[in-house]
């Protein structure tokens, strides 16, 4: 069916709205990023702007921010990994084994933490990795004498840290993924010969692949830019180059860097997600 | 009394994500919302002060001896950083009376012209302050006076007293390999290169050999058991003995020490340390520039001084008689020691190419902490 002139009016009238919203919240401000990223002062500086690449250059110059921007992928690499560990037996047995006023219950456990503040959560996690913690005391008590559990400012708390932020999105889309799965479809594969892991394998792990895609995207994006997390839970041993970037804009005032640096982890940001779009769309096909 | 007044110069210190959103549409509300967010300081009966939120000319006590004194009213607006004080008076001219600015700051407002000459005569107590701050190039431009001292503070090495048993005296304790995974810095580029700077007998805002500072910095590693950002973090992390010796704040040490009793002993090291002191300037055009000459009287003045240090917690008086009017206690001590005064170098400006190294060297330091 072709839309109508009318129907035209409608989808605009529906949609606009939306759009300039999304514009001037979203696009105008990242235009105007984009335009500092390219000036060699920060509008702070009464002086008159001229344009440069400097900044850029100052990125494919220093061989520190290599490392850190490394680090930060390693980082969004492992908190993905593990929340898709975490997550995905999760959503299964959600989707397809809890029934019913449990569901309710467990979904809501689930979205709990995301009712407190990132910091609170983070801070609270402080109290759980240091020695004399929550860990370290619980440790003590079974093993007296143990060595002292000390997480706190090395490189698992962080991965700790961010995974417990993560994990809900994780949960969410392969929950909603799973659920779509027609049970039939499951009782087809095992009626015609197959044992559970290969129906798993063949039907189940395919079809939700979607739900897993987009949750590894919601939790890899943010995770990649993560600065507050590595700096409380990490310590010296948590560098990544959101952290850089933070420092840019509130200790060193050079906004210009920052944004430079900000559109250099979005680039990255796209070239990986350019390699799994193939993928992706392959995928979204078959499903 | 607590984290909320400030000590140090917080001027590049690390602000937090909420200080950080407020800071910035600060900013944006200096931009582009001026009606809205300063009201003009129109009335005569008013002076108008731009400060640090919880730093001395806010409080409520002063506020009102002030009043009854001279019948003037005291309204506050705040800033979160030295960069957005010097945006909200180039944005607002003419908007306010009196502005607290640090002695590395200073200078860049007389020179942008935001700040405006003081006339000293109208200042009963200036005979009194410490000619060591009053007289300070910092303050002043062209013979002329554009801050008046008013407090000073040290940024040095504090030590647990239950490890430290002996006072340690030089900067090289931070680098003693006794000390290992037990020491502390603020996670700060100026200060981590003044310490390094300090440390390896350079002149401390403008090292001369950055390489030699940021080897020094590179030794830290092993040492280094965190680096703490705001007093807060500091006390929490000191108790939990995650460190025993770490660059400090004066009086946030004293604070620990008698507030919250933590076995915390402060020192200027034989080497040096940094010190740092915030003087009070006028706004240019100020619409109530007599007020705001005895506003800074009056807080220069003996009697508010003592109530301020008493009652709250205050950093050290630029003003010698406010220092003598003090009673007997750890603060006194601490800030008439002479000698080591001698041993303290004063923060300076910076250039933002300074600014920028310093950062750059930092974060290379950092990024290599981290492997």
């Amino acid at each position: 069916m072709t839309p109508t002139t009318r129907t035209r009016w409608a989808i605009l009238g529906l949609t606009g709205p939306a759009y300039l919203w999304l514009a001037c919240t979203i696009f105008l401000p990242i235009a105007a990023m984009l335009a500092l990223s390219f000036l060699d002062k920060s509008p702070l500086v009464p002086k008159p702007a001229s344009f440069t690449l400097a900044n850029y250059g100052a990125f494919f110059g220093k061989p520190f921010y290599w490392s850190l921007t490394r680090w930060s992928i390693e980082l969004g690499f492992w908190v993905t990994l593990f929340s898709f560990l975490i997550g995905y037996p999760a959503a299964y047995a959600l989707a397809k084994r809890v029934k019913g006023r449990w569901r309710e219950a467990i979904f809501l456990l689930i979205v709990l933490p995301f009712w407190s503040n990132a910091l609170v959560r983070i801070f609270s996690w402080t109290m759980v990795l240091r020695p004399n913690g929550i860990i370290d005391l619980g440790v003590q008590s079974v093993l007296p004498g143990a060595p002292t559990v000390d997480l706190l400012f090395t490189y698992p708390a962080v991965i700790i840290g961010l995974v417990h932020s993560y994990l809900p999105y994780m949960i969410l889309t392969c929950y909603i993924a799973l659920q779509a799965i027609d049970d039939s479809l499951i009782e087809a594969g095992r009626s015609l010969g197959a044992n559970k892991l290969t129906t798993f394998r063949r039907v189940v792990l395919p079809l939700s692949l979607p739900g897993i895609i987009s949750g590894s995207a919601l939790i890899f994006v943010p995770v990649i830019g993560s600065f507050m997390e590595p700096r409380i839970l990490g310590g010296t041993k948590g560098a990544t180059l959101g952290m850089n970037i933070e420092e840019q804009f509130t200790v060193t005032a050079n906004w210009p860097l920052g944004a430079a640096l900000s559109f250099i982890l979005l680039a990255i940001v796209l070239v990986i997600f350019g390699m799994l779009y193939p993928f992706l769309r392959k995928q979204s096909g078959a499903a | 009394m607590t984290g909320k007044t400030r000590d140090g110069k917080g001027s590049f210190g690390r602000v937090s994500r909420r200080q950080f959103v407020a800071g910035a549409s600060a900013l944006g509300v200096a931009a582009g919302l001026t009606p809205f967010g300063s009201r003009q300081a129109m009335a005569a009966g008013e002076v108008k002060v731009l400060n640090w939120q919880g730093y001395g000319t806010d409080e409520k006590w002063a506020l009102e001896a002030f009043k009854k004194a001279t019948g003037l009213d005291v309204v506050h607006e705040y800033y979160n950083s030295e960069s957005e004080m010097i945006t909200k008076l180039q944005t607002n001219p003419g908007a306010y009376d009196v502005i607290v600015t640090n002695s590395a700051w200073n200078d860049r407002a007389s020179e942008l012209g935001v700040i405006q000459p003081i006339d000293t005569a109208q200042i009963s107590h200036f005979g009194d302050l410490n000619p060591a701050f009053r007289d300070s190039d910092l303050l002043g431009a062209d013979g002329k006076v554009y801050g008046v001292s008013w407090v000073w503070g040290i940024t040095a090495v504090a030590y647990s007293t239950e490890v430290f048993k002996e006072t340690p005296k030089s900067l090289e304790a931070l680098w003693d390999a006794k000390n290992a995974k037990r020491v502390s810095f603020r996670d700060d580029a100026i200060e981590a290169v003044s310490f390094a700077a300090i440390a390896t007998g350079q002149d401390m805002n403008h090292p001369k050999d950055l390489a030699k500072v940021k080897e020094k910095l590179l030794a830290l590693k092993p040492n280094l058991a965190m680096l703490w950002s705001s007093e807060d973090d500091w006390n929490k992390q000191f108790q939990a003995k995650a460190f025993d010796i770490s660059i400090y704040w004066s009086g946030s040490a004293l604070r620990s020490k008698n507030n919250f009793k933590l076995p915390v002993g402060f020192v200027v090291p034989d080497e040096g340390a940094v010190g740092w002191f915030d003087g009070l300037a006028i706004g240019k055009d100020a619409p109530n520039a007599e007020g705001a000459h005895k506003f800074i009287d009056y807080m220069i003045d003996p009697t508010f001084y003592v109530e301020w240090a008493t009652k709250v917690g205050a950093p050290a008086s630029a003003n010698n008689a406010a220092m003598g009017a003090l009673p007997e206690s750890d603060d006194k001590t601490l800030y008439s020691d002479q000698a080591a005064i001698k041993r303290l170098q004063f923060m300076a400006p910076l250039t933002d190419e300074e600014r920028q190294a310093y950062s750059d060297l930092w974060a290379e330091v950092k990024t290599e902490f981290a492997k």
